[in-house]
């Protein structure tokens, strides 16, 4: 545990790294991106946007494989009208009480919904896309995930994209 | 959203919104949709008003009143564990790891017949 004063955010670069040393691992090597993030404005107002999901806290849907913990880079598509009764939560990185419980926690699905319902939101794309976090190979996630996500995302024609890691 | 600051600096995408709360509760607490809501509203706010490439908004809410989560975010907030140096974390098996059993048992009389089409990369 490193020391850090009790409101700070957690940072779990740090404490990963203090991990593997204890471990007597080579540090982790953290994806980091320089320079100005690219940048698409928002073309139309939340009220009348439809709103992509992709998730990474090991969500799956009854009927569906779950995934496993070994660099699984495969993904799962979620009809997004989809009951939360019928939604399951696996993962070796965090603990899964309460997002088992309530699938909300990590996957987000009601609250859109209820934006959606008060006219807040305009709508959400059909299909969301989950797959596993703590991916070991950020070169398995850059080359083959992510453009394989990208692909199926941009289909829909979504106005906006929500990203929700865990 | 994301509850992992320096990792969301690091990767660096548009646009964030930072939920300061223990790991696996990125987008609020559960069964508390009116947090949940008022969560999401505040996030994707964000879509509308952050004009600077790489801005992160820090969302108000706080998990609790103590602060004790914090020494034990990489297990959840729970309980603290016994300090170890043994490795701790999960086995990294590569066959799929069912909630229940009997996700197991549909999944694979789903697929009897052949891929499902929304398993992807894992049929």
């Amino acid at each position: 545990m490193t020391e850090s004063s009790a409101a700070e955010p957690v940072d779990y670069i740090a404490e990963t790294r203090a991990t593997y040393d204890t471990l007597g691992y080579p540090p982790y090597q953290w994806v980091k991106n320089e320079g100005t993030p690219p940048w698409t404005p928002v073309r139309v107002p939340l009220r009348e946007a439809k709103l992509a999901l992709a998730a990474s806290g090991g969500i799956y849907q009854r009927g569906q494989h779950a995934f496993h913990f070994k660099d699984d880079a495969s993904f799962r598509v979620i009809d997004t009208s989809v009951s939360c009764d019928d939604l399951r939560i696996t993962h070796f990185a965090y603990d899964l009480t309460d997002a088992r419980a309530d699938p909300n926690v990590v996957f987000p699905l009601d609250p859109l919904r209820a934006l959606v319902e008060a006219g807040e939101l305009g709508s959400i794309a059909p299909e969301a896309f989950t797959f596993m976090g703590g991916i070991y190979s950020a070169r398995k996630v850059r080359e083959e995930l992510a453009p394989a996500l990208v692909e199926r995302i941009v289909d829909q024609r979504p106005d906006i994209a929500l990203l929700v890691p865990v | 959203m994301t509850s992992a600051l320096s990792i969301t600096r690091s990767v660096a995408p548009p646009r964030a919104a930072f939920l300061d709360f223990p790991l696996g509760h990125t987008t609020g607490k559960k069964n508390q949709p009116e947090m949940q809501l008022n969560l999401m509203r505040q996030a994707l706010a964000g879509f509308e008003e952050i004009d600077e490439p790489g801005t992160i908004r820090f969302l108000a809410e706080r998990w609790s009143e103590d602060e004790s989560w914090r020494q034990n975010a990489m297990a959840g907030g729970g309980s603290k564990k016994e300090e170890s140096s043994d490795d701790s974390r999960t086995p990294r098996l590569d066959t799929p790891q069912y909630q229940y059993p009997a996700d197991r048992d549909e999944a694979e009389r789903l697929h009897h017949q052949g891929a499902c089409g929304s398993c992807v990369g894992a049929e």
